[in-house]
């Protein structure tokens, strides 16, 4: 493992000269604070944020994407046959993000990876990419990624630590792909300091952190004794389903398929769905399984905290970043819901 | 090297074109891959779905009617109901378009072998039926099975699938059909009249433990069949059932058919009655 220093003042030179065989995306600063999005040449990720907006999701699971195209010319060979889009190779690195979004590629990754499909598209982004994490020295109020198996300084799903050491990023490097964009970065290296210093900051950080969710008690009732708990309908009923904590939460993997032509080209794309709508599962018939406002609520709930659960029985499906519940336009809190459920104790 | 692209369709044309009911609502699509070498990439059970995949349109996902038995095409019954499926019935014998699988699970036919199979089916929920009573009754497969009865129900005569094959069946002594209809002011009639949980009731094999039902159809006749089941002493890791949900990927990804945590596309769309017993009943 290799320890990583450098210069505040030294940071845009190294990553103007990463980019030379990377892609990089970051955190920028936009009007209403930072968000997280790929660069453009030249732009820096900005490391001196306490939040972005989105996460890292985007660029795995982007927003919107091209699976195929097609011709509907009949005249043209091939006419009707769908035909794979080509993908960039380029490395491509995500710097700066939190450590505990780099646990959520990682939940993405067991919805899009697994032993019977491989989605071609998640997994060539996944393998293409290095996560440079940026630790969090002083997490927002809302943050309870302590309690979701992860935290600001959780070192488990990146490739490179860095941590803000004053007028300095101190850090690791803790994959090969990290080794790799370390030399490219050209980062200096750190001395045997680096370590106790990490170490030091991990403990202040994580002190800091004094949200909480538990959710023991939730892993042994069952599915229908939370599904038909009696305090959904109350629960939700702020909610106005508009979306905004599936775009913004970095684990919520579903997505739209559609069909799109312009004259006689055509292409199948996929975008970002939410389960908040009720296009989402309506039959064709008109039924829709989950038609009231309050039921899509509760399936979105019982999805991250309990299906997920006991489906791949490792945690939930939430990091605690906290940011569906700072953008949530109703205050709808997950953590609330989460003890509700928790605190639940179905009738006999 | 990487795994084929679960997403990308087989090109298929269209062979032919069957009209299945009076309203001319249902149309059975006899589709034949181009690249020969697919047919046997697209190996499939009965029970199991695909997406029928329109360029320009979208794709929907529909129960495989043809059997395993059939070679050289695949065949789907398709309900004119929306977008896709409205205009895969303005297509014509010839078109090219997309076939996406076999997804899904299938009846269990590794439980099944060896056991009698008493199918409870109605409307156009009936075409992975057709596609197991094929299977069933084809002779390399007809001794694995003990008895096979069939209770097959549509609102109509005018909207019962696949008419020549049931006359066909019907003349069969190794299977027991009950067709029928709903009501009817044919004077010459002769099949049953009534809803299917009345006939299942009447005509049903005896339950067993070698006995498994297998029902498919639309939510009422589900509704009111259960209870019939249950009667008649059907365990309910003896009650086999097919769902369906709004679908896209098709192979569990994108979400939306979740009933609790099982995915009607990828964990099912085949469970037991004891396996949604367990789930919230969303679909």
């Amino acid at each position: 493992m290799k320890m990583i220093s450098i210069k505040k003042s030294d940071w845009a030179g190294a990553m103007e000269k990463v980019q030379k065989s990377y892609r990089l995306a970051g955190p920028v600063k936009e009007k209403k604070g930072h968000t997280f999005r790929e660069l453009k040449d030249g732009e820096t990720p900005d490391l001196e944020y306490s939040e972005t907006r989105m996460s890292v999701k985007e660029v795995v699971l982007p927003q919107s994407e091209v699976m195929f195209s097609y011709s509907l010319d009949e005249n043209k060979e091939g006419h009707h046959i769908l035909e794979e889009v080509p993908f960039d190779e380029t490395p491509r690195a995500a710097v700066g993000i939190r450590p505990y979004d780099a646990k959520a590629v990682e939940i993405l990754k067991k919805n899009f990876m697994t032993e019977d499909y491989k989605d071609p598209y998640f997994e060539r982004r996944y393998e293409n990419l290095t996560l440079v994490g940026m630790a969090e020295n002083n997490p927002s109020p809302v943050n309870f990624s302590t309690s979701c198996g992860t935290g600001p300084f959780d070192e488990s799903c990146l490739d490179i630590i860095l941590a803000d050491a004053g007028d300095s990023y101190i850090g690791k490097a803790l994959t090969e792909k990290g080794e790799k964009f370390a030399a490219a970065a050209g980062f200096a290296e750190g001395d045997s300091g680096v370590e106790a210093k990490l170490a030091e900051l991990k403990e202040q950080a994580e002190g800091k952190i004094k949200s909480k969710v538990s959710f023991d008690k939730i892993e042994k009732m069952t599915i229908l004794d939370l599904y038909e708990a009696p305090f959904w309908e109350e629960a939700a009923f702020a909610c106005i389903n508009c979306g905004t904590c599936t775009y913004a939460c970095p684990t919520c993997w579903c997505f739209d398929i559609q069909d799109e032509v312009k004259g006689k080209d055509g292409v199948r794309m996929r975008n970002w769905d939410t389960c908040m709508s009720e296009v989402y599962s309506v039959h064709t018939t008109g039924h829709d399984p989950r038609h009231e406002a309050w039921q899509r609520t509760r399936n979105r709930f019982m999805h991250k905290l309990k299906y997920y659960l006991d489906k791949y029985e490792d945690g939930i499906m939430c990091v605690g970043c906290g940011r569906c519940v700072s953008q949530c336009p109703v205050n709808i809190d997950i953590r609330k819901v989460c003890q509700q459920m928790n605190d639940y104790e179905p009738s006999k | 090297m990487r795994a084929a692209n679960p997403y990308k369709p087989y090109p298929v044309r269209i062979d032919e074109i069957i009209t299945e009911t009076d309203d001319k609502l249902l149309k059975t699509f006899k589709f034949v891959f181009l690249n020969p070498e697919d047919e046997e990439k697209f190996a499939y059970k009965s029970g199991q779905f695909a997406e029928l995949s329109i360029p320009g349109q979208g794709e929907i996902p529909i129960g495989i009617a043809s059997s395993p038995t059939e070679k050289g095409f695949v065949k789907f019954t398709v309900f004119k109901a929306g977008k896709v499926t409205s205009y895969l019935h303005s297509m014509k014998v010839g078109d090219v378009m997309g076939l996406r699988g076999p997804l899904g699970n299938w009846y269990p036919w590794e439980i099944l072998e060896g056991k009698n199979i008493f199918i409870v089916g109605g409307g156009f929920a009936y075409t992975t039926l057709r596609s197991s009573i094929k299977m069933m009754i084809d002779p390399a497969n007809r001794s694995k099975f003990g008895t096979i009865d069939v209770v097959y129900g549509a609102r109509t005569p005018g909207h019962l699938l696949y008419l020549d094959e049931l006359n066909e069946w019907g003349d069969r002594d190794d299977v027991n059909m009950h067709i029928t209809v709903d009501g009817t002011d044919d004077p010459n009639w002769r099949f049953h009249k009534g809803f299917v949980p009345q006939i299942a009731d009447k005509v049903a094999p005896p339950a067993s433990d070698d006995t498994y039902a297998i029902v498919c159809g639309p939510p009422m006749m589900i509704k009111f069949t259960q209870p019939v089941l249950d009667k008649l002493g059907y365990k309910h890791d003896h009650i086999i059932m097919s769902l369906e949900n709004r679908m896209k990927c098709g192979i569990g990804m994108c979400g939306r058919c979740n009933i609790g945590k099982e995915l009607v596309c990828k964990d099912g769309p085949v469970f037991t009655l004891e396996q949604i017993n367990k789930t919230p009943r969303e679909y």
